[in-house]
């Protein structure tokens, strides 16, 4: 039981710092490159217009998109480490 | 064939195929009613899931807000589709774990009480009828655009259509619609957007037309875009936003929002196992990429369009001879969404931003105020009209509207009728319920929910246009942070959970009040709703009532980790709970209970 406990507080503290993670690539791109970051960015050109442009429009939306499905593949490699899975 | 056929032909042939799915797809239980079995597939649930969430909003109206505010409209863009990445991580695996029916019911479970539930069900109720209403109203124009019936008529239509799938088929028939409404919304919303990309710069995709070259005039499109624009008064399209402390709450307020909307969460029951739920919600943000993507190109090429075709010499020279207008101005002049007025009576059409630092400008061209109002609504619908597409695209595009507002509605409308017949009927009034009636409470709480949001559709309430602030402030100050502490707290107990939804809650609604009138009445307003009135607004960074929810959404965490320090912990039972949410092994038992 002891180990079982041990075991599950380490699989939740790996998802724990995955979310983190995620979390702080998605704030990176949406509320740091495309809104406050903006100006910084603003001498790298894409297709007319600055790069925070890009990202408020565009990039941040793709990077969203590919945070989930990473955090899914990471999370189901950790359910079977941990003989979680279903 | 005339246009009015082929529209009557789409849309006709779409319902059929709607009422098809719903005479294959009924339910049998509660299960299936309230979560389709459980069984569905993750990637059709993804599909199911991005046609519920985008709505008659996304469709029609997204891209006239981007058209017209440009980059400081993005706001829109990244707050309705991050959303999902805190759904993913925070909120979906966890409550397909719990294995549930509603999004109450696990706040019931959870905080031990009554109270929580019953306060979960009042706000599900005010954010899901809010929204409903939209959706109601957007059909009925699409339907008196189109259709050449009465708007009323048109939401008739619409509410015997939902009717039909929703009462027999519960979430099973709402699902399998939706998958069929995604694939005629997305079809209807990616085809003239490819013909408008090819036409202005040689590039069959949007999203990379966007920044590509204009041919021609051989500079890029935005750049071109912006010239234009500037020659007219107006701010550059990719300027920059002072207030961004505004902007970055507005944002947060969309995604928190965003992930705290009952009829979006309850989709995610709906799948086998805890990985689906995971991978459900990337897929489901794939499919909302294929329109969200676009629909930024969409915007920037259709006000370069207009802008092009009212000013054909440019800007400077002389603006277009209303004589010569073309074919779709003439169309939508009849349903009022533009209209011309010739103020300096040169018989042409001036189209201009009517600011101060312009009026001399103005004057020296010999204009005598802005001449065009456009309604932003008009740019997806007309899109068709304005790059001379066939009439099968137009036909196209009426289904597609028609589509995104009843998928949505339906959504909707469940997670209404289960929240009645469920939590407060099952769950609070009479727990020994058959399983029998229960179904069929169910199926008269959807019938029931139906006539209100139709009633509520043919009489909207003057709020219905602060549907944005309301739902998605209170979903953010109310359920998300209720959820989230919820699975990642085994502290936070029922007092403080109820303690920070409602505090949450009042402080929101006060705010939002403040500006847009007690209950949205108009004149009861406290302050005028100008930036310099809002919080912080003397220091330029104001917090607009739409920016609220984030700011809702802190209080009611602090709130609730206040109040729940200096109360008892929760039960050991309901610590073993939060426990077991975390752990993916036994979902698939966990639904069966």
């Amino acid at each position: 039981m002891a180990d079982h406990n041990m075991n599950a507080a380490a699989y939740w503290s790996a998802n724990l710092r995955y979310i983190t993670i995620s979390l702080i690539v998605w704030a990176l791109v949406s509320y740091g490159f495309a809104i406050l970051l903006r100006p910084w960015l603003a001498g790298i050109n894409v297709g007319g217009t600055d790069l925070g442009f890009w990202f408020a429009q565009q990039g941040s939306i793709i990077t969203f998109i590919a945070i989930i499905f990473i955090y899914a593949w990471k999370m189901n490699k950790l359910d079977k480490k941990f003989g979680v899975e279903e | 064939m005339s246009q009015f056929a082929i529209n009557l032909l789409f849309v006709g042939a779409s319902f059929a195929l709607y009422i098809g799915i719903a005479i294959w797809a009924r339910a049998g239980s509660t299960k299936e009613f309230y979560v389709a079995g459980g069984g569905v597939n993750p990637i059709t649930n993804g599909m199911a899931t991005a046609a519920d969430w985008m709505s008659a909003a996304s469709f029609i109206s997204m891209a006239g807000l981007i058209a017209a505010g440009g980059y400081a409209n993005s706001t829109f863009l990244m707050g309705w589709t991050g959303g999902y990445v805190l759904l993913a991580m925070l909120l979906a695996p966890y409550l397909r774990k719990f294995g549930k029916f509603t999004v109450p019911d696990f706040i019931g479970d959870r905080f031990y009480s009554r109270g929580a539930r019953i306060t979960a069900v009042v706000c599900l109720i005010i954010m899901s009828v809010t929204y409903v209403i939209g959706q109601m109203t957007g059909a009925g124009v699409a339907f008196s655009r189109f259709l050449e019936v009465s708007s009323a008529a048109g939401i008739w239509i619409a509410a015997g259509v939902v009717f039909i799938y929703a009462v027999f088929g519960g979430m099973k028939g709402i699902t399998y619609t939706q998958v069929a409404q995604y694939v005629v919304l997305i079809i209807a919303y990616t085809i003239p957007a490819v013909f408008i990309s090819l036409q202005l710069t040689n590039n069959p995709i949007p999203m990379f037309g966007m920044f590509s070259t204009h041919t021609e005039s051989g500079v890029p499109l935005l750049v071109k875009l912006n010239e234009i624009v500037r020659e007219l008064g107006f701010q550059d399209y990719t300027a920059d936003v002072d207030n961004k402390l505004n902007m970055v709450l507005f944002t947060l307020s969309l995604m928190i929002g965003t992930a705290g909307l009952p009829h979006v969460i309850i989709r995610f029951f709906t799948v086998p196992k805890v990985a689906d739920a995971r991978w459900s919600a990337g897929w489901t943000l794939v499919f909302i990429a294929l329109l969200y993507l676009t629909a930024p190109a969409v915007a920037s090429m259709a006000r370069l369009n207009l802008l092009t075709t009212i000013y054909p010499d440019g800007p400077t020279a002389a603006a277009l001879d209303y004589a010569e207008r073309p074919d779709w101005i003439k169309n939508w002049e009849q349903t009022g969404l533009i209209s011309w007025t010739d103020k300096n009576n040169d018989g042409r059409i001036q189209l201009y931003n009517e600011s101060p630092n312009f009026a001399a400008t103005a004057e020296a061209r010999g204009w005598a105020g802005n001449e065009l109002t456009v309604n932003n609504d008009i740019l997806v619908l007309a899109n068709p009209e304005i790059a001379n597409l066939p009439g099968w695209v137009v036909g196209l595009i009426a289904a597609g509207g028609i589509a995104a507002a009843l998928s949505t509605a339906a959504g909707l409308l469940l997670a209404i009728s289960s929240a009645i017949s469920h939590d407060l009927i099952k769950k609070t009034i009479n727990p020994q319920i058959s399983e029998k009636g229960e179904m069929l409470a169910a199926r008269i709480s959807m019938a029931g929910a139906i006539l209100l949001a139709t009633y509520l559709g043919l009489n909207p309430p003057g709020f219905a246009a602060q549907v944005v602030a309301l739902a998605f402030g209170i979903a953010a100050a109310t359920l998300f942070p209720a959820l989230m502490m919820g699975i990642f707290s085994k502290r936070v107990n029922s007092t403080g959970a109820i303690a920070g939804m409602i505090v949450g809650l009042v402080v929101t609604l006060v705010y939002i009040f403040t500006y847009l009138g007690w209950f949205f009445v108009p004149g009861t307003n406290m302050l005028p709703n100008t930036p310099e009135n809002w919080l912080f607004g003397s220091t330029g960074y104001g917090i607009s009532p739409l920016s609220f929810g984030a700011v809702g959404a802190i209080i009611n965490f602090i709130v609730a980790f206040a109040v729940s320090s200096v109360t008892a912990p929760p039960p050991k039972e309901i610590q073993e709970l939060v426990e077991s949410v975390r752990y993916p092994k036994g979902a698939g038992a966990a639904v069966d209970h």
